[in-house]
């Protein structure tokens, strides 16, 4: 009777966590073209509704009413699949992120996380990189030379990234010995000073960086970029699918932002006498607009500059600064 | 398998069940044009007919990067564990894994040697 009650409020936790971080995904998509707008000394989306809120609702119509595409020599079972992968690796990812402390309903008790695993941060990198294979799918299966080239680019960019964002995370998990993001936040409950970002400034540095590549977000967007390979992956996609794959990256921006304030940030404990729900919705609002603040300010780099970034300059970083914290902790 | 992987997995049994409901809502209201060859064509920069196939050879940096990957990833995937107990393993524990890390930093330095990863 009790795994019942369990599940049924799990199966709840999710409906409504799919509903917010969409919507989320969405309302990001409005205000990154809001930011980057006004960073450029323009209005941005003006029509739609009081300053063009209402164009994130005109942009989803539009994408669900558009006529879905399939390229007729795509391998068709192949591509319909590849873009389902995307979303549904970015919100499996979220099951161990909590999202709030605890709080009351109606005498009822709420833990605002999914399912508290044990080796959380090692399910959210492996349920992460198994998003790896939507860009991979979709550019092999649209049998299009831009889709081909893109899909070999992401591939290469995430894997690399990858390596880099676990040596990262390796150090401050060294100093809190546990893999539970809950233990995680707990961990940094002293106060500003105790975020772990004053012991770890490198290893937050690199997992900021390997964040953005991940996301392919802007000085390492060349998955995209329109210049030299038209859209990439996506290039044979529109409608639903694409869609799909533009929802999922934006709630994979959302995941990292969540891991970057809950790992490095001091997570959702109360700071002075602003509450701790209140304390992480400003951070990943922060770590968001540094996404399109970086955007607005940055060129991006040629994928050798990007390789060499990551093999030749953080991954030593990375191992030297274990090596570091090992040292310090014995 | 514990309870919590199982709850991990329900937010997979709603996006089965939302997804599905969007493609059908979606077919149903938007346009229908499976016939129309030309329109269902692949994109190629705007040249009507794509020119040769999609299969053309690629650069094989891209493999040797993704083979360097499966070793480095998972002999990190190896100090995840060690990392989460380092206090406990102590001294002992800690040169056994730098003498490890050693052998991966030496790894790394042969990649940089047969320029694996110099791209022209």
């Amino acid at each position: 009777m009790n795994e019942i009650a369990i599940i049924i409020e799990t199966v709840i936790k999710a409906v409504v966590v799919l509903a917010v971080v969409a919507g989320m995904a969405a309302f990001a998509t409005f205000i990154e073209r809001k930011v980057l707008a006004y960073m450029q000394r323009r209005l941005g989306p003006m029509n739609v509704g009081p300053h063009g809120i209402l164009q994130l609702a005109a942009d989803g119509i539009k994408l669900f009413t558009k006529e879905d595409i399939i390229p007729q020599n795509a391998v068709k079972p192949i591509f319909k699949i590849a873009p389902v992968i995307a979303p549904a690796t970015a919100f499996t990812a979220m099951a161990a992120i909590p999202f709030f402390p605890e709080f009351t309903v109606f005498g009822y008790t709420v833990t605002p996380i999914i399912s508290d695993i044990n080796v959380g941060v090692l399910f959210i990198m492996g349920v992460a990189s198994v998003g790896m294979y939507a860009p991979l799918l979709a550019g092999m299966s649209s049998t299009n030379k831009w889709a081909l080239l893109g899909a070999a680019r992401t591939v290469i960019a995430l894997l690399s990234f990858e390596v880099v964002s676990g040596l990262a995370l390796l150090a401050p998990l060294m100093l809190i010995g546990s893999l539970s993001l809950i233990d995680i936040n707990d961990f940094q409950n002293g106060g500003f000073s105790s975020w772990l970002v004053w012991q770890q400034p490198l290893a937050f540095l690199l997992f900021a960086i390997a964040g953005f590549a991940e996301t392919n977000r802007t000085p390492f967007d060349l998955i995209e970029y329109e210049a030299e390979i038209v859209s990439g992956y996506a290039t044979d996609y529109s409608g639903m699918r694409w869609g799909l794959f533009f929802i999922g990256e934006y709630a994979n921006m959302i995941t990292v932002a969540f891991l970057v304030s809950i790992i490095f940030l001091g997570g959702y404990n109360p700071f002075w006498i602003i509450p701790g729900a209140i304390m992480i919705l400003i951070k990943i609002s922060a770590f968001i607009f540094l996404f399109l603040w970086v955007r607005a300010a940055w060129p991006h780099v040629r994928p050798d500059q990007m390789m060499w970034l990551c093999w030749k300059v953080l991954m030593p970083l990375a191992l030297v600064n274990i090596l570091i914290t090992g040292i310090v902790l014995i | 398998m514990s309870l919590e992987l199982i709850l991990a997995s329900s937010i997979i049994f709603v996006l089965a069940i939302t997804i599905p409901i969007l493609f059908v809502l979606s077919k149903k209201l938007g346009p229908n044009s499976q016939g129309n060859k030309q329109k269902n064509l692949s994109y190629e920069s705007g040249v009507t007919n794509p020119i040769g196939g999609s299969d053309s050879r690629f650069s094989v940096k891209f493999y040797l990067v993704a083979i360097l990957f499966v070793l480095f990833d998972v002999e990190i995937i190896f100090m995840f564990p060690w990392a989460v107990n380092v206090r406990e393993l102590g001294f002992f524990g800690l040169a056994e894994m730098f003498s490890f890390m050693i052998l991966l930093i030496a790894g790394l330095i042969y990649v940089y040697r047969i320029k694996a990863l110099k791209w022209q």
